[in-house]
C-alpha cells in the first residue's frame, strides 16, 4: 500500500454541493417510496405489439424489448438499487465500524488480527472480490447485498482505527481512562462522537460506490435478476438492441448517474462544511 | 531500496497463500456437491463417484487442501469443468490482453488528465477550470459501462468509426479505454488541478518567476515535478479499480481478457477456473502496488 494518503482537494461550487446532493436524494426517496404509485404502467407489464418503441405521448422513454415501459420501470427500480445501496453501506458501516473502535481502542493482539484480516481482503480488488462472492452465495439479492457489504469493510474500518488512533492520544481520552471509565462507554460517549463525521462522510461517499458496483454487477447478470426492474440488469438486457434502439439505454443509465451524482455531492458537500483538515 | 524490494517480493508469496486459503474455504464450504455438478445434471450415481474420486474429492479437506497448494506450486490449479484439464494455460494467453487494456487506460489517464488539471488551474474560476470540474464531478458519476455503451451507440453504431466488440488492432482499444479510464482521469485532473493550484503559492514558485523563468518552465520543471507525487499516489489507489472495472469493461467490449474470463467462469460455476483467476487478480494488485511504492521512492528522494 501507498505510504501516504494524498489529501482530497475541494473544487469549487462546494457551497452548493450539499444543497444539491441532498435535494436529489430527497427526490430518489420519493420515487423509491412511491414510485409504485406514480409509474404511469405496471413496470412488469409486456406489451408485445409495441416492442422497442421509441419514446412517445404514450411511453415517454419508449419501451422495451417485451413492450415494457421503460420510463416506468426505471421508476420502480429506484426502490431496488436504493435499498441495496443504503443497506449494504449500513451493514459495512457497522461492522466496519466496530471493528475499527476495537482495533483502534484496544491495540494489542486484537488490532493485529484485524488489521491482518482487513489487510488481506484488500489485497483482493473490490469488485473481484465481490464476483468471487456472488459465484459463490449465488446471484441474488443476499448475494449482492454481502459482496457489496464486504468489499467495504475493511476500508471502512481502516478508516475508523486510524481517526480512533488519532482520538486516543488526546487527553480528554486518557482522563476518561485515568478515572476508570468503562471501555464501552468511553468507546460509545468519547470516541464515536468525535468519528462520526468522518464516517458519515465516508459512508456518503460509499453508498455512491455501493450504487456503481450492484448496478455493474446486475449489467452482468450477477445481480438482481429479471423481470425484476433493476437498472443495471436494464442496461445489460439492453446492450444487445445498441444497434436498432439506443433509447433503451439512455434513461436507466442516467439514473444511475444521478444517484451516484447525488450521494457524491453530498458527501464531498458535507466534507466542505464539516472537515476542519480543508 | 533493493533490500524494501526483496522484502515485498519476498512477502507476496505469504500474501498469496493466505488468499488462496481463504478461496479454498469458501469455495469448499459453499452448498452443492461439487462432483454432481462437474458429472452434469444427467450423470448418475455411479458415474458421479467415479468423478468424485477420480478428482480426490472423497478424501479428508486437510489432504486436499495440502496437495490444492501443492499443485499450485507446480503450476496446476486443479480441474476445470470448462476446459477439462488445468485451467492455467488458458488463463495465461488471456493475460496480454487485460495487461494491454488496463496499460492503456493509465497511459490516457496520464495524457489527459494531467493537461486538465494543469489547464483547469491556470485558469481558476473561469470557463476552462469550470468546463473540467464539471467534467470531473460526471467522470465520477457515470458509471463506466453505460459510459461505454454510449461510446459505442456513438462511434460504432451512428458514425461507424469504430469496431463495437473484440481486440482487433488499435481502433478496437479506444473505446474500452475510455471507458475504463474514464474515472481515473477524472480523480488525476482533480488532484492536479488542486496540487498546482496550492504548490503555484509557494515562495519557491514566486523565486522562480523573479529569476525571469518562462511560466511553462515554471509549471513543468517545478511545479509538476512536486505535483508528481500525488498523482501517482492517485493512480496507486485505484489500481485496486483498474483491475475490476477491466472486468466489467472485457464483458462489455467481449474483450478477450481474463475479467472476461472470470464472468464466463462464473457463469459455468466453474469455481477452479473463479479461484485461479482471482488468485491472478490479486497477484496482479500487490504488483501494481509494488510497482507503484517504487516509483513513489524514485520520485520523492525524501523517502528513499
Amino acid at each position: 500500500m501507498s505510504a501516504t494518503v494524498a489529501p482530497r482537494r475541494r473544487t469549487h461550487g462546494g457551497g452548493l454541493f450539499l444543497p444539491i446532493g441532498a435535494s436529489l436524494l430527497l427526490m430518489f426517496l420519493l420515487l423509491a417510496v412511491f414510485g409504485a404509485a406514480i409509474a404511469p404502467y405496471d413496470p412488469t407489464a409486456q406489451d408485445l405489439l409495441g416492442i422497442l418503441d421509441p419514446p412517445s405521448m404514450q411511453h415517454w422513454l419508449g419501451t422495451d424489448e417485451i413492450g415494457r415501459d421503460i420510463l416506468s420501470r426505471v421508476i420502480v427500480g429506484t426502490r431496488i438499487t436504493l435499498a441495496i445501496a443504503v443497506i449494504s453501506v449500513f451493514l459495512a458501516g457497522v461492522t466496519g465500524v466496530c471493528l475499527g473502535l476495537l482495533a483502534g481502542h484496544f491495540g494489542g493482539a486484537l488490532d493485529r488480527a484485524i488489521s491482518l484480516v482487513t489487510d488481506l481482503m484488500m489485497t483482493i480488488p473490490s469488485l473481484v472480490l465481490a464476483i468471487a462472492v456472488v459465484s459463490a452465495i449465488g446471484a441474488n439479492t443476499t448475494g449482492l447485498v454481502t459482496a457489496i457489504t464486504i468489499s467495504f469493510v475493511p476500508s471502512l474500518a481502516r478508516l475508523v482505527r486510524s481517526r480512533v488512533l488519532e482520538l486516543r492520544e488526546l487527553d480528554y481520552i486518557e482522563a476518561a481512562r485515568a478515572i476508570g471509565m468503562r471501555h464501552a462507554r468511553i468507546l460509545l460517549r468519547h470516541v464515536l462522537p468525535n468519528a462520526v463525521s468522518v464516517i458519515v462522510i465516508e459512508l456518503s461517499l460509499m453508498a455512491g460506490q455501493a450504487v456503481l458496483v450492484g448496478t455493474a454487477l446486475g449489467f452482468l447478470g450477477l445481480g438482481v435478476q429479471p423481470p425484476a426492474p433493476e437498472w443495471g440488469a436494464m442496461l445489460g438486457s439492453s446492450r444487445q438492441y445498441l444497434e436498432t434502439a439506443p433509447y433503451v439505454a439512455m434513461a436507466p443509465g442516467i439514473a444511475v448517474s444521478l444517484l451516484v451524482l447525488a450521494f457524491n455531492l453530498f458527501g464531498d458537500g458535507l466534507r466542505d462544511r464539516l472537515d476542519p483538515n480543508q | 531500496m533493493i533490500r524494501l524490494l526483496l522484502w515485498r517480493l519476498a512477502l507476496i508469496p505469504v500474501t498469496v497463500l493466505a488468499v488462496v486459503t481463504v478461496l479454498f474455504v469458501i469455495f469448499k464450504t459453499i452448498p452443492g456437491d461439487e462432483a454432481t455438478m462437474i458429472a452434469g445434471a444427467t450423470a448418475t450415481q455411479a458415474e458421479i463417484d467415479v468423478v468424485r474420486h477420480q478428482l480426490g474429492l472423497d478424501r479428508p479437506l486437510l489432504v486436499q487442501y495440502v496437495e490444492h497448494i501443492e499443485g499450485l506450486l507446480h503450476g496446476d490449479l486443479g480441474y476445470s469443468p470448462t476446459f477439462r484439464a488445468n485451467p492455467l494455460p488458458r488463463i495465461l494467453e488471456r493475460v496480454p490482453a487485460t495487461l494491454l487494456l488496463t496499460a492503456s487506460a493509465i497511459a490516457l489517464t496520464v495524457i489527459v488528465g494531467i493537461p486538465a488539471g494543469i489547464l483547469a488551474a491556470s485558469f481558476q474560476h473561469h470557463w476552462p477550470d469550470f468546463t473540467v470540474s464539471a467534467g470531473v464531478v460526471a467522470l465520477l458519476a457515470v458509471p463506466n459501462f453505460w459510459l461505454g455503451m454510449m461510446l459505442i451507440a456513438l462511434f460504432s453504431v451512428q458514425l461507424e468509426w469504430l469496431p463495437s466488440i473484440g481486440l482487433s488492432g488499435p481502433a478496437s482499444l479506444v473505446m474500452p479505454t475510455i471507458a475504463l479510464a474514464a474515472r481515473l482521469i477524472a480523480l488525476v485532473g482533480r488532484m492536479v488541478r488542486g496540487v498546482v493550484i496550492e504548490e503555484q503559492r509557494k515562495d519557491y514558485v514566486r523565486t522562480a518567476y523573479a529569476k525571469g523563468l518562462a511560466r511553462p518552465r515554471v509549471l513543468y520543471r517545478h511545479v509538476l515535478r512536486n505535483a508528481l507525487i500525488p498523482i501517482v499516489t492517485v493512480i496507486g489507489l485505484q489500481a485496486g479499480y483498474l483491475l475490476g472495472g477491466s472486468v466489467v469493461v472485457e464483458r462489455l467490449f467481449a474483450w478477450p481478457g481474463i475479467g472476461d474470463l472470470l464472468l464466463t467462469a462464473v457463469g459455468l460455476r466453474d469455481y477452479t477456473l473463479v479461484q485461479g483467476i482471482t488468485v491472478l487478480f490479486v497477484i496482479g494488485f500487490l504488483l501494481m502496488n509494488l510497482l507503484v511504492e517504487m516509483l513513489y521512492r524514485l520520485i520523492n528522494p525524501r523517502l528513499r
